[in-house]
This record gives C-alpha cells, sequence and structure tokens, in this order.
C-alpha cells in the first residue's frame, strides 16, 4: 500500500469519524427514550460509523487515479497571507466597524496578491466600501453595526 | 393548471419580480463567465440577500442567476476556452475553434439561441411534468423519502466525480456529520456542541455553502496561481465578429435543439446527473445522428456540436428543478443550495407546495421561461461588453469574493465565530479541493441531513426499530434496487479501470 496525500487524509478523515462517534455515545438523552427505536444518537452513530467505513475502505484499497500536488508549483505564502488578512478581518470587523476594516481589508488583499496600482487600490476600496454601505445601510435599510462611524456622527 | 400558470405569470410578471429575473441573469452571467465559479457559486452569494425579499422573489432571482451562470459559462467557454462551470465544457470542443476562426460572435450567437431553445422547450416540460409528479409524488412515504434521500445522495456521488466514489462518499458523510451539529429538532438536546452556545442552532446553511464554494474556490485560484484573466488577455474581446446565423446554420440548429433538448431534460431528471453528463450526451448524440461529412467537422467548429451541448445544459437545468419541486429532493448540488435558500424561507418544498403555496411554484415555473426570453433579448447584444469582464485581474477578482462570502454571513449572524468558523471550513475544503474531493455531495448531503434524520425517526419507529421498512414497500424495494444498481456500477468501473 502506497502512502499519498489522499491516503493522509482518509486516515484524518477515519479518525474524525471515530472521534464523532466516541462523542455521538456520549448524547446524554432522556431516560425515557434511552431503549427508543430512535433517538438524538441513533442517526449520529450511524454516521459514524459510515464514515469510518468509507474512510476505511479509501485507506485500505488501491488508488484508481492518484492525484499528484506539486507543493512547488502552490502559492502557500499568499494563500496564508490572505487567510490571516481574513482573521484579522473577522477580528476586527464588530470592534473596529465595518467601513474601516472593509476597507483596510480590501487594501491589504490587494496588496498582498501583487496588485501595485495604488490609483485602483484606492478606488476599490473606501469609495467602494462607502457606497456598498450606502446602499446596505440608508437603500436597503439593512443594520450595518459600526462604532467608528457612530463616534464620528456619520452613522445614526 | 390554467389557473395555476395565471397566478405564476401574475407573480413573474410583477415589476419587482421582473427586475429580479433582469439581475439574476446579469448577475449570474457575469459570475458564470468567471472561470471557476459556477453556478453554486453565484446563487450562494445571493442568498443574504435573497433572504430581503419574498420567498418568490427570492427564489426567482435565484432560478435568473441559475440560468446567468450557464450561459455565463459558455461564453468563457467559446471566448477563451475556459469553461466557467463543468456542464459548458462541451461547449468549447467547437465553441472555441469556431471563435478562432474569427467567428465568435457567431458562436456565442449559436450558444444563446439554443440555450434559449432548450431552457424554453425544457420550461415547458416542467409545466406539463410537475403537477402530474406531484400527484404521484404524495403517495409517498417516510422509508421512501428516506430511500430517496440515499439514492439522491448516491447517485451525486457517484456521477459528480468520476473515479472518486468513495472521496465523494466520504464528502457526503461529512456534510451529514455538520448538518448534526446542534439541538436535535425533536427532543432538543445539544449534539456536538462542545458547551458553546454559537453551535447550538447548528450550523448556518449559508455559512457552509459560502465556505465551501465562493471562499474555497477563490482560495484554490490564489494556492493553485492561476489567473483567469490571463486567457483572456490573448483574444481580441472588443472585436468578436457579426452575431447573425445563415439560413443553413439555422436548420442546422433546428434539427438539433429539440432531440438535445428532450435528452437534457430527461438526464436533469434524474438525480445527480445533471447538465454536465446531458451537455456531453447530447454532444455524443449529435455526432452519430449526423451525417459523415458533418462528422468530420466535430471538434472544429461545428454548428451542431456547438447547438447540442447548450440547447441539453440548459434543459437539464429546467429539469433538475423536477424532482425538487415536486419531491423536495434535489437533484444536483446547485438544487440542493436553492433547497436550503427555500427552507430558510420557512418553505418546505414536496409535493404540497403545488397545493400550499401555488404562487411560489408555478412563478418559479414561469420565471423561468421570462428568464430565457430575458437571457437572449439583455445578454446577446451586451456580450461585447459583459466579456470584458474576463479581462479583471485576480488581484481585485478574490478579494471581492472574499469580502462578499465575509459580509455576507456577517450581515446574517453579527458575530466573529461565525467568521471563523466559515475561514476554517473553507481553508478545509481548499485541501480537499486540491486532492479532488469533490463539494457538491457534501451540500447535498447538509441540506438533507436534517429531511433524512426525520424520515429514518418515522422509519424506524413505526416499524418499531426494525430495518424491515427497506424491503416493506414496492416502491422503497424500487429505490433499494437502484440504489444496488449504482454502487454495483461503480464497483465494477472500478475493478475494468483496473484491467
Amino acid at each position: 500500500m502506497k502512502i499519498n496525500s489522499v491516503k493522509i487524509i482518509s486516515l484524518l478523515f477515519f479518525i474524525l469519524s471515530a472521534f464523532y462517534l466516541y462523542t455521538a455515545h456520549q448524547i446524554q438523552v432522556f431516560a425515557f427514550d434511552e431503549n427508543a427505536p430512535f433517538n438524538a444518537k441513533t442517526f449520529p452513530i450511524y454516521l459514524g460509523y459510515a464514515g469510518m467505513f468509507f474512510s476505511g475502505l479509501k485507506i485500505v484499497l488501491p488508488d484508481q487515479k492518484p492525484i499528484k500536488v506539486d507543493p512547488t508549483n502552490l502559492e502557500f505564502k499568499k494563500t496564508i497571507l490572505l487567510v490571516f488578512t481574513m482573521i484579522v478581518y473577522g477580528a476586527t470587523i464588530l470592534k473596529v466597524g465595518f467601513f474601516l476594516s472593509t476597507s483596510l481589508f480590501l487594501v491589504f488583499s490587494y496588496y498582498f496578491l501583487g496588485e501595485r496600482r495604488w490609483k485602483y487600490i484606492i478606488i476599490f476600496s473606501f469609495p467602494f466600501v462607502a457606497i456598498f454601505m450606502y446602499l446596505l445601510h440608508g437603500v436597503l435599510a439593512v443594520y450595518l453595526r459600526d462604532p467608528l462611524l457612530k463616534y464620528i456622527g456619520i452613522m445614526g | 393548471m390554467i389557473e395555476g400558470i395565471l397566478i405564476g405569470l401574475k407573480t413573474a410578471l410583477s415589476f419587482q419580480n421582473l427586475m429580479m429575473v433582469m439581475i439574476g441573469c446579469f448577475a449570474g452571467t457575469i459570475i458564470g463567465m468567471l472561470p471557476g465559479l459556477g453556478p453554486m457559486t453565484a446563487i450562494a452569494l445571493m442568498i443574504p440577500i435573497t433572504y430581503g425579499f419574498d420567498p418568490a422573489t427570492g427564489l426567482i432571482l435565484m432560478a435568473g442567476v441559475y440560468y446567468g451562470a450557464v450561459f455565463g459559462g459558455s461564453t468563457s467557454s467559446i471566448l477563451i476556452n475556459a469553461p466557467g462551470v463543468p456542464g459548458t465544457v462541451a461547449t468549447a470542443f467547437d465553441g472555441y475553434p469556431m471563435a478562432q476562426q474569427g467567428k465568435a460572435g457567431k458562436a456565442l450567437a449559436i450558444a444563446a439561441y439554443s440555450s434559449f431553445a432548450g431552457g424554453t422547450i425544457s420550461a415547458i416540460f416542467l409545466l406539463i411534468a410537475a403537477p402530474s409528479l406531484s400527484k404521484v409524488s404524495l403517495s409517498f412515504r417516510s422509508p421512501d423519502y428516506f430511500g430517496l434521500m440515499i439514492l439522491g445522495l448516491t447517485a451525486v456521488a457517484a456521477f459528480s466525480s468520476k473515479g472518486n466514489f468513495l472521496k465523494a462518499m466520504m464528502m457526503c458523510v461529512l456534510g451529514l456529520m455538520l448538518a448534526s451539529v446542534g439541538q436535535d429538532t425533536l427532543s432538543d438536546i445539544p449534539r456536538f456542541t462542545f458547551n458553546t452556545m454559537n453551535l447550538s442552532d447548528g450550523i448556518s446553511f449559508v455559512l457552509v455553502v459560502m465556505a465551501t464554494f465562493a471562499m474555497s474556490e477563490a482560495l484554490t485560484i490564489i494556492i493553485k496561481g492561476n489567473d483567469p484573466s490571463k486567457a483572456a488577455k490573448q483574444i481580441s474581446l472588443t472585436d468578436l465578429g457579426s452575431i447573425k446565423v445563415n439560413k443553413e446554420e439555422t436548420k442546422q440548429m433546428a434539427a438539433t435543439i429539440p432531440r438535445s433538448s428532450i435528452l437534457g431534460f430527461i438526464i436533469g431528471v434524474l438525480p445527480g446527473a445533471g447538465a454536465t453528463i446531458a451537455s456531453f450526451l447530447a454532444y455524443g448524440m449529435e455526432r452519430n445522428f449526423v451525417k459523415n461529412e458533418e462528422k468530420e467537422k466535430f471538434g472544429k467548429g461545428s454548428v451542431q456540436g456547438l447547438s447540442a451541448p447548450e440547447t441539453a445544459n440548459n434543459a437539464a437545468c429546467s429539469g433538475s428543478f423536477v424532482p425538487l419541486l415536486t419531491l423536495g429532493i434535489p437533484g444536483s448540488g446547485t438544487t440542493a443550495v436553492m433547497l436550503g435558500a427555500l427552507l430558510g424561507f420557512g418553505i418546505q418544498p414536496g409535493p404540497r407546495l403545488y397545493e400550499t403555496n401555488p404562487d411560489i411554484f408555478w412563478s418559479v415555473i414561469m420565471s423561468m421561461y421570462i428568464g430565457m426570453v430575458v437571457l437572449l433579448i439583455l445578454n446577446l447584444p451586451l456580450i461585447p461588453y459583459i466579456a470584458r469582464i474576463l479581462a479583471v485581474p485576480r488581484t481585485f477578482l478574490i478579494p471581492m469574493i472574499l469580502f462578499f462570502s465575509v459580509t455576507g454571513i456577517y450581515l446574517m449572524s453579527f458575530n466573529n465565530f461565525d467568521i471563523f468558523l466559515m475561514i476554517g471550513i473553507a481553508v478545509v475544503a481548499t485541501i480537499l479541493r486540491l486532492y479532488d474531493f469533490p463539494m457538491p455531495p457534501l451540500i447535498l448531503a447538509f441540506v438533507l441531513g436534517g429531511l433524512m434524520e426525520e424520515n429514518l425517526r418515522r422509519s424506524l419507529l413505526i416499524s418499531d426499530g426494525s430495518w424491515s421498512f427497506l424491503w416493506n414497500r414496492p416502491l422503497t424495494v424500487c429505490i433499494m434496487i437502484a440504489i444496488l444498481l449504482i454502487v454495483c456500477w461503480q464497483i465494477y468501473t472500478s475493478i475494468k479501470s483496473k484491467k
């Protein structure tokens, strides 16, 4: 049996299914429901077994079409930077407010992906977000939490 | 039925709904045109917007986006040989060579006319088939529904990923696992919430769709280093040539369209098959139907070679609405997304939808026809301008997709946890995509999870815990045989391919 990335993913899925099955068994059901033909843990238990069955088969059986992904051809740096930017965006959107956090997220994302034309970076960030906010908040009356704009008196 | 059609027409032709069809078709065309972003991504991005409307309007918008995205996919297939959606891969076989011969405008026009004809003919089929099937499906019981859902998942797993049946089944189980998070619907007992309130309501459907499609599509484009706009820069998007189709070509299309429409509709109705299989089958069938001299032109810019897959993929789109509207069971990933959105509106599609919400049932069917007309008269003249979107660099495109995804979730919950969960699921989905783990089975399973558990619960309670409900009714037996046949076929093909 050749070990490849698909087999490793299948093994991880097998472990996840085993953990899921264990957690399913820990679900506390009502005493009168314990011996019922179907209770809150019946379906998850079947799912846990199904997950282990399919991932087990994938681990054991030979690969029909082995996938070759060359890590040297993948752009890890850009992807990680982008994911990190999203996490920071997600963490700040409520505290800093929609306008500033979204505009900065867009500026950094454009930059990390290789864009260097600052004219377009600026146009497609701050003014773009302002128009988007106006459409949502002003026209469609969708609530947008923005403590910063509220503080400086732009938003009610 | 006439009364229903009139109700549907009245709803679909209201100013707001007409606008929604137009916006949907237009937005769908633009998103579908971008390689890598298909109808599922387009619809996923629209879901948060649709929650601001009534269900009929929301569904009409999504149907418009669906058709628009399929049409947009054909445009990128023809112009840059990069199909926006799998259903338009066969379109590139003859569409791209035609564009290389300087007849890009003509190829786009043939694709538009064929899509219109295929979509219209199958909308008529849907008009006839859906009410009749609704009546038949009233006789379905819980075991039949449970069996049908297993059949749907197995079929999608079998067809959506050729040679990756086990991977697809693993994705089905993962989708069902994600659906099981949160309180049990009957007893309210928390499951897999790990004592956090953020998970007690379960994982939002929009979150999962956005993460596995919009966001992970964007991350996949970045990690693979693809730049969809590079191919667009190699051709002239400003001079596409004439869009006029001559008599001879019209005659050829007239012969192709009816047979491809029928084939496309039938394939679309089958669970799991959908537009991709329909377009390939139609292409193959057409090649067998034409004369030998025309056969030689296939792959080199044949009118019939382009018309057949384009007709069939649009016909299959309408066909895929049949199981959704009549049984409440989606036959494809895209209709699964629509089912999820409908459930979000508090509407349960199924045989009773025809009686309980006739305005939704009929207006969706009527809006399909209107959508076809809109696509033809709005998009065809605008194609030279819309095509320039293909040249939007990924440096702007990707952050915009990520922004719309995060904003969509933020507007729904105002909760950081949901954003982090979405990013986490998107990262996992991106890794899985790299190794060819298909996402449509995951979404279908996630949407069907709750319904499946409910029907299994009823079936097991009725049969007092015995699994004999799987062979007690002839209909359930037929469904189980179909499932077995699909599984056996998968085993047979895998053994055959090894030899």
